[in-house]
């Protein structure tokens, strides 16, 4: 448990929603790649948001590409929710 | 007021507005391939946002594959109300009353608490009204899904709305047996204000507690619609004064105008005021 | 030094000669006498009209370090700033400090003269784009000024800000000078800002496309202050320059905004007959005056006077009798622009007249109530036009300070989020306008009064309105989006803010 197989995505590019895509890392530990319009006054904590979702669905081995145009934390979380059934859907953990 | 459960930015909004009812739509608005997003989206937007007013999720029919999933997902941030659609027997609502109560169990809410309300659009949910009114004390009330069963019935939809008459009608008349609400159905053409005003009067007279909308703007209408004038709200505070000094005086005849007062009226008078006291903001 | 909006100010700013902070919106007395040109000796039979842009500037003596000014009434459509620019860059003049009274998006074609050192400083309303992020990083030899359109005109009037040349574009301009803004084929309206440039520069050139025999019968910018005039093939696009009428918005949330608006100047105690009223030009505002509108046709209220920034839902209000007469000092769209030229009650007036603090009188003085955007706001009630989230210029002082110090009521109006940001904060980047000057903010969520105005307080506490005090409204915006990281900056001071009366109320430091 804590590393997936498959790669999953959830989210739109529509302003208040943020695309996550997480994908297997070879490595054990959650990377982030952020790109995000309030990078400076809310980039730690969308990281933060989606490490700690992460790691509440039992995922401490990934890395996640995060496009984010605004997402509140209950966005983000429920697309790292989401993405992660997904990558599981298509290959498990 | 209906808002899409797959559009972060209407579920952040949606209690904006002074709707009296948000319903988080996790099945007409939402595409086959977003039923899993839309229900986390929904889901964490309730547990983290303070909605002022009821918070409702229609799901998925329960005889669907996304029915149970959406339950399963979304009654542990403990929305107020779970509207079904699609209605067509007392037993889906037992199947529902049944999930929800193993929820609020494992959830350690208050058994109860969740409601549930029941959306008729067919001529076979119909005929079961009054017993899905019914089915279950959560049940909290009956709306009528206007655009499917105008399908079901193999008819379009008219501006006077003839064909939906009878149907409008033995809907209230189930709900008012079963003693629940009746809520009157969407009006799609958000730009004709004239036609939405002339449905919501129509339903208002013939007993409706509600509608359903889709757009902000509509929210105004009904609260307008439904509004007692200044004359109603005095006539009213008129007729409980009325009642309340002939209790007082333990007169058998209560009179005002020369009308007599009797137990319909002075309901209808208490209604009146709780109308204008719940539209006050 | 911390002024009185509890903004440190350095005690030198390079660029401005003595630094006086911010001490309260009427605490600066003003001395000495008004400056003017340079007296002009003109002869009879003298002619004006010149072959091009390159001859006007020799003949305006434009030498390396002077100052030159151009309005911006042609907004996005305007082609004369670009061109003059590029033309002075050929001629291998340099140093010079831009001074127009805004900037636009079209001016980022700028940007390589400034980088060549063809401009080395700028003072104006505002920046945008990319032009605005160059004002922002500290590249020019000294910090930009921003001054609001009253500031502005102060400035120019007793000498803060010095015209050499001034470059008018002129929609309808004789062959001696005469300018109106009402007529060819690039008519913008109302040359407000244009006419207080004209009446103090040292030298004034006119570029028209639409040039016609002298004498002109309806006058703008008299002859007498004008020395050139270079006809050009097209000094403006049409399309950018008006619009056609601009549509009310649909958006549900400015909607909602825009009803609270309305319900703060109905139960404000200053609507009734005579009143007074400015509207800005956002989405919220053109809502508003819809739903003003509706009241006073139903409480039977006729406004004595409507000042703007004029837009056609006020064109219509002034057409059917519900407004008197117009006070405009720019014109947005194509009624506008032909009521301004057909209506008599449809007045234009300088930027002096309508926002200068330090006259007899500017309109502000008199103006009820005022409608007004902002890029955030915070519990302080100060307000930001000028600077973004992020720091970096993007918008316009304008009339923002200047009308909220005037009005009675100051309604500025901002959903509670944009995207994720919230726009009430606990301090705001940039002060443009201070919170005393700033009676009520009204969002989609909630309203909040000043609690310097008591009487407002009284009098909308039966509105029916969602009164809240400004930390709750700020704490829903925080509860919603997380509160904001604050964004790093250096300490190197890349603006300077001016108050209308040219005292400092904030500074812009560079964004890390």
């Amino acid at each position: 448990m804590g590393k997936l197989l498959q790669p999953g995505q959830a989210g739109t590019i529509e302003s208040n929603d943020i695309i996550v895509t997480v994908a297997p890392a070879a490595e054990d530990g959650i990377v982030i790649e952020l790109t995000s319009p309030v990078i400076k006054q809310y980039g730690n904590r969308i990281r933060e948001v989606i490490a700690d979702t992460l790691v509440s669905l039992g995922v401490t081995q990934a890395f996640v590409q995060a496009n984010d145009k605004g997402a509140l934390d209950c966005t983000i979380r429920a697309r790292v929710q989401t993405a992660v059934a997904r990558a599981l859907q298509e290959g498990g953990i | 007021m209906f808002a899409p459960g797959n559009n972060p930015g209407k579920l952040q909004n949606a209690g904006v507005y002074g709707a009296d009812s948000v319903i988080f739509d996790l099945e007409d608005a939402v595409a086959i391939t977003e039923k899993d997003a839309a229900r986390h989206l929904v889901y964490n937007a309730i547990k983290s946002i303070n909605y002022p007013c009821e918070v409702a999720v229609r799901i998925n029919h329960i005889q669907t594959p996304f029915g149970r999933d959406d339950l399963r997902v979304v009654l542990p941030a403990k929305p107020d109300l779970i509207r079904l659609p699609k209605a067509e027997s007392a037993e889906e609502i037992r199947m529902i009353d049944e999930i929800i109560s193993q929820a609020e169990l494992d959830n350690g809410f208050e058994p109860g608490s969740i409601k549930i309300g029941a959306a008729i659009e067919t001529a076979i949910g119909l005929r079961q009204a009054y017993e899905i009114a019914t089915a279950s004390k959560r049940m909290t009330f009956l709306a009528i899904g206007g655009e499917d069963f105008v399908a079901d019935l193999k008819t379009s939809r008219s501006k006077e709305g003839r064909e939906l008459f009878v149907p409008r009608s033995e809907l209230l008349l189930a709900a008012r047996a079963a003693g629940i609400q009746a809520i009157d159905s969407v009006f799609s053409d958000v730009n004709d204000e004239e036609g939405f005003i002339e449905e919501a009067l129509m339903i208002k007279g013939l007993g409706f507690d509600g509608k359903s909308v889709i757009n902000p703007r509509q929210v105004r209408l009904v609260h307008k619609v439904f509004e007692p004038t200044e004359k109603e709200i005095a006539q009213a505070k008129r007729i409980l004064a009325a009642y309340q000094e002939a209790l007082d005086k333990k007169s058998g005849v209560i009179a005002l105008d020369g009308k007599m007062i009797d137990g319909p009226i002075v309901t209808r008078a208490e209604r009146v005021l709780a109308y204008a006291a719940a539209l006050k903001r | 030094m911390i002024n009185t909006a509890g903004r440190v100010i350095p005690d030198t700013i390079t660029g401005i000669a003595k630094v006086k902070p911010y001490a309260g919106p009427f605490a600066f007395v003003p001395e000495g006498r008004l400056v003017g040109p340079k007296i002009r000796a003109s002869k009879p039979k003298s002619e004006k009209l010149l072959k091009s842009i390159e001859q006007a500037i020799d003949a305006s003596g434009l030498q390396d370090g002077m100052t030159i000014s151009f309005h911006h009434h042609f907004r996005n459509g305007d082609y004369v700033l670009n061109l003059v620019v590029e033309a002075i860059a050929r001629k291998g003049i340099k140093g010079l400090t831009l001074a127009p009274s805004s900037l636009n998006d079209i001016n980022d074609k700028i940007i390589p003269f400034i980088e060549q050192g063809v401009i080395r400083a700028i003072e104006t309303s505002g920046g945008r784009g990319k032009l605005g992020k160059l004002m922002t990083s500290g590249k020019l030899d000294k910090p930009v000024i921003i001054r609001s359109h009253g500031g502005r005109a102060r400035a120019i009037e007793c000498g803060d800000l010095h015209i050499d040349v001034a470059f008018l574009g002129a929609p309808c301009c004789d062959t001696y000078g005469n300018i109106n803004g009402i007529n060819g084929k690039s008519a913008c309206g109302s040359m407000g800002y244009a006419m207080v440039d004209a009446a103090y520069a040292d030298k004034v050139i006119a570029l028209t496309d639409n040039l016609v025999a002298h004498p002109l019968h309806t006058i703008s910018i008299p002859q007498t202050h004008v020395d050139f005039i270079v006809e050009l093939e097209s000094i403006g696009d049409p399309k950018g320059i008006a619009s056609g009428a601009l549509r009310i918005s649909r958006d549900p949330r400015e909607l909602l905004i825009a009803e609270y608006a309305t319900g703060v100047i109905e139960y404000s105690g200053y609507f009734k007959d005579g009143y007074s009223l400015q509207l800005g030009s956002g989405g919220a505002s053109l809502a508003a005056a819809k739903f003003i509108k509706e009241k006073m046709l139903a409480q039977k209220i006729t406004a004595s006077f409507g000042v703007g920034g004029v837009t056609a839902p006020f064109v219509e209000m002034l057409d059917q009798g519900l407004i008197n007469t117009l006070f405009d000092t720019q014109d947005f769209d194509i009624p506008s622009i032909e009521s301004i030229k057909n209506n008599p009650r449809h007045q234009e007036m300088s930027a002096s007249f309508y926002a200068n603090p330090h006259n007899g009188g500017a309109i502000v003085n008199n103006l009820d109530v005022v409608i007004l955007s902002a890029t955030e706001v915070d519990v302080n009630f100060n307000v930001n036009v000028i600077t973004d989230s992020n720091g970096t210029i993007m918008g316009a002082s304008g009339g923002h300070c200047d009308t909220a110090a005037g009005a009675k009521l100051a309604i500025v109006v901002a959903p509670l989020l944009r995207g994720r940001l919230p726009m009430v904060l606990d301090r705001v980047n940039t002060i443009v306008t201070p919170g005393e000057t700033v009676d009520v903010i009204v969002t989609e969520r909630g309203v909040a009064i000043n609690p310097l105005r008591k009487d407002l307080i009284a009098n909308l506490s039966g509105a029916g309105l969602p009164l809240m005090s400004i930390e709750d409204l700020k704490q829903i915006a925080y509860d919603l989006a997380g509160a904001p990281d604050p964004i790093p900056v250096s300490d190197e001071v890349v603006g300077v803010v001016e108050y209308r009366d040219g005292t400092i109320i904030d500074v812009i430091r560079k964004p890390l």
